[in-house]
């Protein structure tokens, strides 16, 4: 399983802040946003978006990272702390 | 309260006293000459709007990984002592004290620089995110440009 987790403006917009994949399914970050966007238009909205970032297990990641069974992923908005 | 194992850094819902900080980074600490330290605070306004409070949502695991790895570049870069830095989470008010950073050196250029390099990475790597109450709204933060660019010139 790949546990995936949303923070932020994209939790409210997405109305979910946590679910669970088949990692068989899926070997780059790129084939998970790529899934999400098919699911709806909201979500397409979301996961076509260049700014969104990504993380695999707290570190920042491009989509061509490769995901494997538990891994946590993570998908946030550009950060505005300080 | 949210703790860390490490003791240089606090993400929490309480506020923190500037004091006690700068005592901390002091005692038993004859080795380092200079104290730089950065509060940053609420605002009363933000791109013209009156602000009335602020959310600090985080990711909770990551924020910490992400500024022990801040704090260890600043380490590599500079001559630099001790280190601490604090996060608020949680609603904070207009005036309240949102992040500190604390650093010792020997001398003073080490202190003020990996400083101003720990902020300004902070501001653009650590997942935190801001959301703004005004007198029109509620609305979460864009990310600066200018912060991305500031952050590129180290």
């Amino acid at each position: 399983m790949i546990k995936v987790v949303f923070f932020a403006a994209l939790r409210e917009q997405l109305n979910c802040s946590e679910l669970s994949l088949k990692s068989n399914d899926f070997s780059t970050v790129a084939d998970i946003k790529q899934h999400f966007a098919s699911r709806d238009e909201q979500w397409q909205q979301v996961f076509t978006n260049n700014a969104l970032l990504s993380a695999v297990n707290h570190e920042m990641v491009n989509n061509d990272q490769v995901i494997k069974s538990g891994d946590e992923v993570a998908f946030f908005p550009p950060v505005t702390g300080g | 309260m949210t703790t860390t194992n490490n003791p240089e850094i606090s993400i929490q819902t309480d506020d923190f006293s500037l004091a006690d900080e700068v005592a901390l980074l002091e005692y038993d600490n004859a080795v380092d000459g200079a104290v730089v330290t950065f509060t940053g605070r609420v605002r009363n306004k933000n791109e013209g709007k009156a602000v009335t409070s602020l959310t600090l949502e985080h990711y909770p695991g990551m924020t910490e990984k992400s500024l022990a790895k801040i704090i260890t570049q600043a380490k590599e870069r500079w001559r630099i002592g001790r280190v601490k830095v604090i996060h608020r989470v949680g609603e904070l008010f207009i005036g309240d004290q949102i992040v500190f950073v604390g650093v010792t050196s020997k001398h003073r250029q080490d202190a003020f620089a990996a400083n101003e390099f720990i902020m300004d990475y902070l501001k653009v790597q650590a997942p935190f995110w801001k959301k703004e109450a005004t007198d029109t709204g509620v609305n979460w933060l864009d990310a600066k440009t200018s912060d991305e660019n500031k952050a590129a010139t180290w």
